[in-house]
Parts: structure tokens; C-alpha cells; sequence
């Protein structure tokens, strides 16, 4: 649809971000990170709890200026970001439809979303307060909201936490499912390598704190090839390549 | 709620049964506030039986009073124009304390610096602010009513504050992710994380209000309730003094019921109900 030339990945290339305690005491977060998403990939950032990666997701999706280095994000198309969050973050005092149609623009307010709903399981629930959605549905509600915005580039930190292994499980499904139907370039956060390896074509391995790239792995398999034998399969290569992480 | 079938009873009568329980639950409230002031109007009754004086009458007294005033209409023409005062003090009151409020609480340094002003302001007496407002700005309704919100902007200020510094900042960062406007921004995202203090300040803000209305009005109006509690006054007639405060306080309460009340319900609604 677009010019190969005119549709630039997100680019990455954090040179130092530290935060400073109010004892005054620096701890270095990022240190000489750069990557690179392709268009319309699923990239996955890996790495130990606590190593930055949430820190990294904050910089991109431009809540924190105070680093130094650079990043580029996708250009053409919408140019609009979108995130799925840790925690859902639905305004309580909306309903489940209203939440997904304030993250529109203006010209998009009243578009059908039915389609949308349907995927996500949401259909009967567009009136009801988040407050009375389980944790697994409010999750679902936050991933409506963000492919409503059909953003160019889709932010995820481990939007699956702290959900019963099955309610993740198949929310991962339903993931796949929506991504699937409109492909977007995405970055996901997650310790989670299991998931990593089902979800996304690339994992950026990072190191322990100050965050760096360790290296990349990529799952060229065609996901719905990726069968517990093949997930193994990826699990013991994985780690012949990085021993040690995950 | 459904009951479960009990087999020797049609299902409509249990459903009957707790309708009806549920007419009665709903009045008792009413019926226990009727009891409680009819018990209050009672022995002010017999006091005022007890103790017979032209500066302490009793209820049918002021009753009577209350009726006349009414019938030749000078009670809702003062009533209006102290109810007016109210409600256009109470809108500048609000609206430049939850700004200054919401600004104070956001900004750690301005609120540090604005902090004594706020103390000073806090601690003027209403009477001060009525006097000098009518010095500087002469007798008229601008400076009646400026006097009232000044009186009551610290008291916004301070609970607002409170309100902004509760604000949940991943709100605020969702909606600059998904590019809220600022309209949307104050509609969707700020206005509701404040309810809880604007209803605060609201609640204490109208009554404080009303009561320095009346001292606006005694010092430098021809009309409202305040107006007519000063000529009373002059005149000992205390059937009178009485008939009209308790006139306004009636309005009060009925707007108390009839707006405040469903304005809160409205704007809770999304909270779960208790079980």
C-alpha cells in the first residue's frame, strides 16, 4: 500500500538513561541500547524482571524525556501510538464502549466497532463500568482500545501479568487472533519466554541492568505451525543460543 | 433476586411480600426525619407555652406569619433575591477555587509559594472582606456577591488541592498516549477524579455561603432574607426574624434532595453498588 522507501521501522538508539534517587545516588537503567522493529513485525523485548524494559516502554511512548540518545517511530499511515498497559487503565466512570471511543480521534468517533468487539468476546459488554469486568475482560477491553486507534506502532508491557496461566493463555489467542486480522508493527515487554516465542517474530534479548541488546532471535515459523513439539523445539534452541537468560 | 420455588406457594406472592417490605424500608427513613422534627416543632411548642413572650413565639405564631408574608408575596421576592446571591457566589466561588486548587496541587513550588497567602485569606474574617469589598467597590450587587466567593474561594482552594494532589497520573498518561484533547482531558479524565472533593466543597460551600449572605444583604442590600432579618430586627418582631430563616432553610433542604442528591447519584453511578 505505502512506498518501501517511505515507511520507516522503529528505530531505537538509547545512549544512557539513569535515575537518580533522592539520596542522590544514580542507578544506571539503559545503557547503549539500540534495535530495530521492522514494519508490521511482532518484536518481543526479553529480559530479567527489573533490567529496564518498562523504562525503555516509557521512553518510546514519550512519558519520559529524560534520557539521552534518540528514537524514531514509524511514520505514515495514522502516525498514533497505541499501549496496553500492566494494568488495564479503563476509566472507571465510563463504560467499556465509551473508553474505546475517547482513544479515537475526533474523525473516528462513531466508526463501527462491532467487528472488534465480537473478536475480542466483548459484544455484551460494551455498556458495562470496567469496575464490573473481571481482570481478564478489563484486559480485553484495553486491547480494544488500542486497535481501535489502528495505531502505526503498538506498545504491550506484559499486558498478560499477574492473569491465571489459562485466562492467559487464551487471551494470548485472542491477541493473535485481532493482530492477525489488522497486522500493526508491535513491541511487547515480557519475562515471560514461552509467550515471547508463541507471540512475536523477533525477541530482543536484553542483559541485566544497565540494559543492553544481548542479541536477537527470530521465529521465522509461521505461528500457527508453533505446536508444543515446535515450541520445545524453539525453547532448547533458544537457550543453546543465550544459556543462562530466561 | 428471584426467590427459589418453595412448592406450596405461588411465586407471586413472594414477590409481593418483598415489594412491599421494600415500600416499607424505603419510608422509614422519611417517616423517622416527619417524627423527629414534628418532636422538635412539639417542644418548642410547649416551651414557648411555658415561657409566653412577644420575643419567643411559638410555632403556629410563626406559621401564621410565614403565610402572610407568602400571601402578599415580599417572602418570595426576598427568598429570590437571596437564593440568586447564593447560587452566583456559589458558581465563582467554585470555579476559581477548584482552578486555583487544581493548579496549587499540581505545581509543588507555586503551592509553596501561595501557601501563607492561602493561611491569610483562611484566617480574614467574612466581615472584613463585606466591609472593605463596599468601601472599595461601592453598595452594589457585583460587590455583594465578589465578597461572598472571596470569603468562600480559600476553603475551595484547600479541598481541591487536596483533590488534585490524588489525581492518578496513569490517567493522565493514558489519555496523552491516546491524544485526548484538552476538553476531553477536563470532561472525561479530571472532572470525575474530582467529584468526590467538588462534592466536598459543594456540601460545605452552600451552607457557609448562605449564612454570609445574609451578612451582605444586612449591611448593604435593600433586599433578600438578610435584608428582611435586619428590619425585623429593628422592629423585635421575632415571629418574623424566624419565619424567614426557616423559610430559606426549607429551600435549602429541598435543594439538597430535589439537585445535590440525584447530581451525586448521577455522578457515582459507574461505582459498584454494595452487594
Amino acid at each position: 500500500m505505502q512506498p518501501v522507501g517511505a515507511v520507516v521501522p522503529l528505530r531505537v538508539d538509547i545512549a544512557e538513561k539513569t535515575f537518580r534517587s533522592a539520596q542522590g545516588v544514580s542507578i544506571a537503567a539503559l545503557q547503549d541500547l539500540s534495535f530495530e522493529v521492522r514494519q508490521g513485525e511482532f518484536a518481543c523485548l526479553l529480559g530479567p524482571s527489573g533490567c529496564g524494559k518498562t523504562t525503555t516502554l516509557r521512553i518510546l511512548l514519550g512519558l519520559d524525556k529524560d534520557f539521552s540518545g534518540s528514537f524514531q517511530l514509524p511514520e505514515g499511515g495514522s502516525n498514533r501510538i497505541a499501549a496496553v498497559f500492566q494494568e488495564p487503565i479503563l476509566l472507571p466512570w465510563r463504560t467499556v464502549e465509551q473508553n474505546v471511543r475517547l482513544a479515537l480521534p475526533k474523525s473516528l468517533r462513531a466508526k463501527n466497532l462491532d467487528g472488534l468487539f465480537d473478536t475480542l468476546g466483548l459484544a455484551g459488554m460494551r455498556s458495562l463500568y470496567p469496575a464490573e469486568l473481571s481482570l481478564g475482560l478489563a484486559r480485553r477491553a484495553a486491547l480494544a482500545r488500542a486497535f481501535a486507534t489502528e495505531p502505526a506502532v503498538l506498545f504491550l508491557d506484559e499486558p498478560f501479568a499477574s492473569l491465571d496461566e489459562r485466562t492467559a493463555e487464551r487471551l494470548r489467542h485472542l491477541l493473535l487472533t485481532v493482530w492477525s486480522a489488522r497486522p500493526t508493527t508491535a513491541l511487547m515487554v515480557t519475562h515471560n519466554l514461552r509467550e515471547a516465542l508463541m507471540l512475536s517474530d523477533r525477541i530482543i534479548v536484553l542483559a541485566q541492568r544497565p540494559a543492553h541488546v544481548l542479541g536477537m532471535f527470530d521465529v521465522r515459523l509461521p505461528r500457527q505451525y508453533r505446536n508444543p513439539q515446535v515450541m520445545s523445539d524453539l525453547l532448547r534452541s533458544f537457550h543453546q543460543k543465550f544459556p543462562g537468560v530466561a | 433476586m428471584t426467590a427459589p420455588d418453595t412448592g406450596d406457594r405461588p411465586p407471586g406472592a413472594a414477590a409481593d411480600i418483598s415489594s412491599q417490605s421494600g415500600v416499607a424500608a424505603a419510608l422509614t427513613p422519611v417517616l423517622t426525619v416527619a417524627v423527629s422534627l414534628l418532636g422538635l416543632c412539639l417542644l418548642w411548642g410547649l416551651a414557648a407555652n411555658a415561657w409566653p413572650s412577644r420575643a419567643f413565639p411559638g410555632p403556629g405564631r410563626v406559621w401564621q406569619v410565614l403565610l402572610a408574608e407568602a400571601a402578599n408575596g415580599d417572602l418570595f421576592y426576598h427568598l429570590g433575591a437571596t437564593l440568586g446571591r447564593v447560587a452566583a457566589a456559589y458558581v465563582v466561588a467554585m470555579v476559581i477555587g477548584s482552578v486555583i486548587g487544581v493548579l496549587l496541587g499540581s505545581h509543588r513550588s507555586a503551592d509553596r509559594f501561595f501557601s501563607p497567602w492561602l493561611v491569610l485569606f483562611l484566617n480574614i474574617p467574612a466581615l472584613v472582606v463585606i466591609v472593605l469589598a463596599y468601601i472599595w467597590f461601592g453598595l452594589n450587587e457585583a460587590a455583594a456577591i465578589g465578597a461572598v466567593a472571596v470569603n468562600k474561594i480559600p476553603n475551595v482552594v484547600v479541598t481541591m488541592r487536596e483533590g488534585a494532589r490524588a489525581l492518578d497520573p496513569n490517567y493522565a498518561e493514558m489519555a496523552a498516549i491516546y491524544r485526548f484533547g484538552l476538553l476531553d482531558r477536563i470532561r472525561h479524565v479530571l472532572l470525575p477524579q474530582l467529584q468526590p472533593y467538588l462534592a466536598a466543597a459543594s456540601r460545605s460551600g452552600i451552607a457557609l455561603i448562605w449564612k454570609i449572605v445574609l451578612v451582605v444583604e444586612l449591611l448593604g442590600r435593600s433586599n433578600g432574607v438578610g435584608f428582611q432579618i435586619y428590619l425585623y430586627f429593628q422592629l423585635f418582631d421575632v415571629a418574623a426574624i424566624l419565619a424567614y430563616t426557616l423559610a430559606f432553610v426549607a429551600v435549602m433542604l429541598v435543594i439538597e434532595l430535589l439537585l445535590v442528591q440525584p447530581i451525586e447519584r448521577h455522578a457515582t453511578r459507574w461505582r459498584r453498588r454494595p452487594a
